[in-house]
């Protein structure tokens, strides 16, 4: 038997090209992916972090129609400028419940990924109105529209049952609410109930007043409560200043 | 075809012929690009053998390059490469430098860093920083704030006081303005009257029948003013009360108005619609506790500070 190897097979055989250029690909994709299914430290094992609220979740959304992510990353990277600048670097649990995740690359403004409580309500209404009155050198749009177009929560439970179908723990039945109410609290866990969707982001909206304006419920409301809710699940005054070193 | 032959004697041809004649030159790489790909994949092997590398069991291979760093507790850790232990010795790095003079910030009083040249210079550099990152958005790169919106900090007027202590309490614990709406509790001529009556505090035109009725209502239980902002109009630095009588104005844009008539409808509608906003964040636990005091000196320093 003369097994005498000829890349001529390879190049004149059509179907066994195919075969193992395919074979080729998936080791590179096996090797890359396949570990994050066996490495535990993948995701920090850290207390605090939740599914976004109905409003949350819809400031989020609004987040991504206008395209924020186009100029704002929520990544803090592990450098000193960054820690001094923004705080505590981003964990990857922070972003678990995000689908998709807002990291980004590009930075045209700051970072958003703990801008949650460093500003006021109302300097984020203002500034998204009218980004330079509060800011001169800001090159930021002006997204005026917010303020004044209603909030159509009448979808929310939609949105939330698709985020579920990826994996997103909000709850529909009562055995999926017990097991939230175990993992993030019974107040939490309400929030996150599908049935309560549209009253619980009316109440919250209400009860927040995030625009300024209790007359009506605005997508100004439900994006700055998603601002403020940024970076602020995770109590890092709780850990040790190397706590997520092991996690890399 | 005998072009052909010729060719050959100087470029090999792969050895196969299509359609009887069509062949194939096989123009080998060039020798120096050979050997930068060999030193490519020597490079990887080194390379994984000092980073992290290939994925093992639930972890990864760490390599043999480390960092040592000492955390928040003291401890001294040695760790396997990673951006994260790197920040952490790096931060280490900062704070050795930085210790001298944050040490010294803890250690004197706002006074004594007041008149030190030296941490004069400490402050101005350290404090721009620190206020251009956290403060500035409101306050403006100069302090200068935003009228309606957010207090300037470098006029004679402090709601909440401009002492060391005052400037370091609100910073800490942040503030929230309120005053109740008036709209609803007072008629409109009510409000007019207070309006000019407030105007005439600080010397600004005003219609002066109409502000003896206001001082009248200021000093009365229907509206009673006097309860924030005291029998005075001075203000109370405790609850964030407005100083009525400095012609220093936040909430309603006096100074924006060309007209008298336009200065006091301002000062009416802060009155009927009440105060809600004003809410500065506490930054006790963005900032640290000499970190906060550094830009109470700068704050202080601003131009307003008493």
């Amino acid at each position: 038997m003369n097994i005498n190897f000829k890349h001529e097979w390879i190049e004149t055989n059509i179907g066994l090209l195919a075969v193992l250029t395919m074979l080729a690909i998936s080791v590179g994709g096996l090797v890359e992916i396949a570990p994050l299914f066996f490495i535990n430290k993948t995701i920090e094992k850290v207390d605090g972090v939740r599914p976004y609220t109905p409003l949350e979740q819809r400031g989020r959304d609004i987040y991504q129609r206008e395209g924020c992510y186009l100029c704002h990353s929520q990544m803090i990277r592990p450098f000193r400028d960054e820690k001094l600048r923004y705080g505590h670097y981003s964990l990857a649990a922070e972003s678990q419940y995000d689908h998709p995740f807002q990291w980004g690359s590009k930075r045209t403004g700051p970072d958003l990924a703990r801008v949650g409580g460093k500003y006021s309500n109302e300097w984020q209404v203002q500034h998204l109105i009218a980004p330079r009155s509060m800011v001169p050198e800001s090159v930021m749009p002006n997204f005026p529209w917010l303020k004044t177009t209603l909030l159509d929560t009448s979808d929310i439970t939609d949105r939330m049952k698709a985020l579920r179908k990826v994996g997103v723990p909000y709850s529909l039945t009562d055995a999926e609410y017990k097991a939230n109410v175990d993992k993030f609290g019974e107040t939490v866990a309400k929030q996150l109930h599908i049935p309560n969707a549209q009253l619980s982001l009316i109440a919250q909206a209400n009860f927040g007043n995030y625009d300024g304006d209790r007359s009506n419920i605005t997508e100004m409301d439900a994006l700055v409560a998603y601002l403020q809710v940024l970076g602020t699940m995770v109590d890092f005054s709780k850990y040790k200043d190397d706590a997520f070193v092991n996690d890399r | 075809m005998s072009e052909q032959k010729l060719q050959s004697q100087t470029v090999q041809t792969t050895g196969h012929a299509w359609d009887g004649d069509l062949q194939e030159y096989n123009n080998p790489l060039p020798v120096w690009w050979v050997y930068t790909f060999y030193l490519t994949v020597i490079f990887a092997i080194v390379y994984w053998v000092i980073y992290p590398s290939w994925p093992f069991g639930k972890g990864w291979i760490g390599g043999l390059s480390n960092v040592t760093y000492v955390n928040s507790a003291g401890e001294t850790r040695t760790h396997s490469w990673n951006t994260r232990a790197l920040l952490m010795q790096d931060m280490n790095k900062a704070a050795v430098e930085q210790k001298p003079y944050f040490d010294k910030v803890a250690a004197m009083s706002y006074a004594q860093i007041a008149k030190d040249p030296d941490m004069n210079g400490f402050i101005l550099s350290a404090g721009k920083a620190l206020f251009s990152d956290n403060c500035a958005p409101c306050h403006q790169a100069g302090g200068q704030g935003v009228m309606g919106f957010f207090a300037n900090l470098t006029d004679d007027d402090w709601l909440y006081g401009g002492s060391y202590d005052q400037i370091h309490a609100s910073i800490t614990n942040g503030r929230h303005g309120y005053m109740p709406t008036f709209s609803e509790v007072l008629a409109p001529g009510q409000i007019d009257q207070l309006a000019n009556y407030v105007a005439s505090l600080s010397g600004i035109g005003h219609d002066a029948a109409k502000a003896a009725a206001g001082d009248v209502l200021f000093h009365g239980e229907a509206a009673a003013c006097y309860y924030c902002h005291g029998a005075n109009a001075k203000g109370n630095t405790e609850i964030g009360s407005a100083n009525l009588t400095d012609n220093i104005w936040l909430w309603a844009n006096v100074p924006g108005a060309d007209s008298a008539e336009g200065k006091v409808a301002a000062i009416r509608g802060v009155i009927a619609s009440g105060l809600n906003r004003g809410v500065m964040p506490a930054w006790a636990g963005r900032l640290s506790p000499e970190q906060i005091k550094v830009l109470t000196v700068y704050v202080h320093e601003l131009g307003g500070g008493q």
